[in-house]
């Protein structure tokens, strides 16, 4: 099975130079100064992140940071390798919406009064599938876990209503087609590269492109 | 009787006695520093790198310091000791402003891919973050220009950090270290033990194993092209490949042009050496560039002023990218075949798959053009006919005196182009220059480096007046150290590559570019350094052989005509095949 994704493959879902969301997850060691390296590859070619994560990894030790943006697939594939390039960086992934499994948590802080005298509140609760983290007799707070046009939603049905306090998370991503890290690493630690970690999926283009 | 107990013992304490160094963080550092080959040192002290400088006391039998005059001189000195050595360049800076003026250097080197561990001091760990005198957070602001950084707090991690920071600057695509240690570190006192150098990260590919169906496709295409054109950057001496790039084209017989990093990897004279590319290139490589069916790319990036623009640069081609950094296949110029990988490694196996071949009438092509760029810009520059001296004209004495055997470190400017343009050089590691940043005030620094890591090399530092007074304070290094440096001032009496482009672009507004400048003979004189100037051809020959065989460092100022522009010139923005001859 292929973590990685073929060039043929992205070229077949996304426009070469046509901006759409990608989700950049990069395996790194856990260093101070790390995010910071990351983070101004993207702001030396003024381009904004959208959302970033940094979280442990399903291996000890590694970190595991998810970044958005939306950009075209050539843009993304150069920041890529411009992030895996990083000495303390193991492992870029760039991945469109439909290749990963993803979600954002949003809080939502209203007025415990208005919920409880307008009805419509509360059908807009169930309706958005948001659980109370917290009634007070002041206020209460609510929690909607998924995609971002559905935390947003809910913003908007709120906002009448005396939304108090709102804030989202960053995105979490699972990428849909990958076996995870654990056989990868064994490969980096590895004194001699082997082949699955020369991996090069833009140098796979070869059948397609080369015709001479 | 010896017990098998009491043996065991007595190895235990012979081990711990040969593997454990107790002493402080600085010693170890400094230690280390000697396990990795380190003979040159260049640097300033200050407040919060005592430590390390008390502990440089007892070593200078082992060590040698050079005593900059301004930490930006000292980095640059430690990259010209690395482009012409070779190896790792060394150069030490005190925390805050020490540190902040090695940013310029450590630009320099990291677009350049020059091997560099820098060391700064650090305020105490306890006052990180207090706005401490001297404090500056130069982990964070150097972050952009280094191949890797870190700070140390803790003298423990000073061996393995600065094992790491040697593997890092110098394998796989070089660049700049910087290693910021705290004083409390370089104080800390601790039993070390031995130095185990480094030779793999985990997160870090140097270089990948060669995928050999991408050699065996751009053989293919090599073996299919008639017209194969073979571009060469300063990847092929990073990699020490330089015979192995010999041997590629000579077996392929294709014609190789080369970037200004680039420049000598082959000899100047070599046949299959068409020149240089570029905005300031020879006329055929860039026109060529153009006509050409097949361009393979070799250890060199695409840069602007290489390509001109892009949506114009060799479109009918089909490009063959060698090269050690994967996020260059692909980022500039979109590569058929990308070969990723180290030359050394790759082109041999390239050569031994391509036909052998002469491409005579391609050549010819090239030495057309060629004779149109000698006659209307060449010889004219060469042998100017005016009573003015042009910058060429000095450049061809030096060929003549020097025979392509001296090393040339240059500023940036028009006397940088003219050098790189004319400059004949037998050996690798013999054209010293700012190719990437293009720092004015580069070369003084860099040439007093260049001398230490080639010391039997005659070091020529060509300069321009305005570049020269951006850091002339280096002339006090070469007083108190004695580097045998030749200065050569061409002195326009302009910040002349300004204002050609001002003539050219701007209508002829020379705003601010007339740069006045001190008496540089005097100047040199009062750092106790042998100086002239020359004003008139008459004087040339004879004032450059002076300083050439003068024994120890020598400034001679040359008077060159005003309003020479540096010819031919691809206009910014425009393709290479509309390259202008005058």
């Amino acid at each position: 099975m292929s973590t990685e994704n073929t060039l043929e493959h992205k070229i077949a879902k996304a426009d070469f130079e046509g901006k759409q969301e990608y989700t950049i997850t990069v395996y790194a060691e856990n260093r101070i100064g790390l995010l910071n390296r990351i983070a101004i590859i993207f702001s030396k070619r003024k381009i904004n992140i959208e959302s970033l994560n940094t979280s442990p990894s399903e291996i000890d030790g590694i970190h595991r940071f998810n970044i958005v943006i939306t950009e075209s697939y050539d843009v993304v594939r150069k920041l890529a390798r411009q992030i895996e390039k990083q000495v303390e960086v193991l492992k870029v992934y760039f991945n469109t919406n439909e290749e990963i499994i993803w979600q954002e948590l949003a809080l939502y802080k209203v007025s415990t009064d208005e919920i409880a005298e307008k009805v419509t509140v509360e059908r807009l609760l169930r309706q958005y599938g948001a659980s109370a983290v917290v009634i007070r007799k002041d206020y209460t707070v609510f929690a909607v876990t998924g995609h971002r046009e559905e935390t947003d939603a809910l913003v908007k049905a709120l906002e009448p209503y005396e939304l108090i306090e709102f804030v989202r998370s960053a995105r979490v991503a699972i990428i849909k087609d990958s076996a995870g890290f654990h056989e990868k690493l064994k490969e980096f630690e590895a004194f001699e590269p082997g082949e699955e970690l020369i991996e090069n999926e833009f140098l796979d283009k070869g059948e397609k492109i080369f015709t001479m | 009787m010896e017990t098998a107990q009491d043996t065991i013992q007595a190895e235990a304490q012979a081990e711990t006695s040969k593997t454990l160094f107790k002493g402080t963080g600085s010693q170890v550092l400094l230690n280390g520093l000697i396990e990795e080959g380190v003979t040159t040192i260049f640097g300033y002290p200050g407040g919060a790198i005592m430590p390390i400088y008390d502990a440089l006391y007892d070593y200078a039998d082992k060590l040698e310091h050079i005593l900059v005059r301004h930490e930006q001189g000292g980095i640059h000195a430690a990259q010209g000791f690395a482009r012409t050595s070779g190896k790792v360049g060394v150069c030490f800076a005190t925390s805050g402003p020490g540190a902040t003026n090695l940013v310029t250097g450590l630009a320099d080197a990291q677009i350049d891919s020059t091997p560099l561990v820098c060391i700064t001091g650090q305020v105490f760990a306890h006052l990180l973050g207090t706005d401490a005198f001297q404090e500056t957070d130069v982990i964070n602001i150097t972050t952009p220009v280094t191949k890797w950084n870190y700070q140390v707090t803790d003298a423990k991690e000073i061996p393995e950090v600065l094992a790491k920071a040697f593997y890092i600057a110098k394998s796989g695509r070089p660049g700049p270290v910087l290693i910021d240690i705290t004083k409390n570190a370089q104080l800390q006192v601790e039993e070390f033990p031995e130095y185990v150098k480094c030779n793999h990260i985990r997160s870090y590919r140097p270089k990948p194993k060669v995928r050999v169906e991408y050699i065996q496709q751009a053989a293919e295409l090599i073996n299919s092209a008639k017209k194969p054109f073979v571009l060469f950057g300063q990847g092929v001496v990073l990699g020490s490949a330089e015979q192995e790039f010999k041997n590629f084209i000579e077996k392929s017989g294709i014609p190789a042009a080369w970037t200004i990093m680039g420049d000598g990897a082959i000899p100047t004279s070599h046949p299959l050496n068409v020149g240089m590319l570029g905005m300031h290139g020879n006329y055929g490589p860039n026109v060529l560039t153009n006509e050409c069916d097949v361009l393979i790319a070799i250890g060199m990036r695409f840069d602007d002023r290489v390509t001109g623009r892009l949506d114009k640069y060799a479109k009918q081609a089909k490009v063959i990218h060698l090269d050690i950094d994967p996020a260059e296949i692909d980022k500039n110029v979109k590569a058929d075949v990308g070969v990723w990988g180290d030359c050394k490694e790759t082109l041999p196996l390239l050569t031994n798959l391509v036909n052998a071949a002469t491409h005579e009438d391609w050549l010819a092509k090239f030495r057309d053009y060629n004779q149109q760029e000698i006659d209307q810009v060449i010889t004219p520059e060469l042998y100017p006919e005016g009573d003015e001296m042009t910058m060429g004209e000095v450049l061809r004495n030096i060929n003549e005196i020097c025979g392509g055997d001296a090393v040339v470190v240059t500023d940036v400017g028009q006397h940088q182009m003219v050098a790189c343009r004319y400059a004949k050089f037998n050996n690798t590691r013999s054209n010293i220059t700012s190719g990437g940043l293009g720092t004015m005030g580069f070369g003084l620094p860099a040439a007093i480096g260049a001398k230490y890591g080639a010391p039997d090399k005659t070091v020529i530092a060509i300069i321009g007046d305005g570049g020269f007074q951006m850091t002339p304070q280096e002339l006090g290094t070469i007083m108190q150290f004695g580097a045998a440096v030749k200065i050569l001032i061409l002195n326009n009496r302009f910040l002349g590559m300004v204002r050609q482009w001002q003539q050219l672009f701007h209508d002829k507004r020379y705003s601010f570019v007339n740069i006045t400048s001190p008496d540089f003979v005097a100047l040199a004189k009062s750092y106790y350094i042998e100086a002239s100037k020359v004003d008139e051809r008459a004087n040339l020959r004879n004032a450059l052989e002076t300083m050439i065989n003068h024994e120890g460092s020598y400034l001679l100022e040359v008077m060159v005509g005003r309003e020479n522009n540096v010819f031919p010139m691809v206009p910014q923005g425009m393709s290479v095949s509309e390259i202008r001859l005058k």
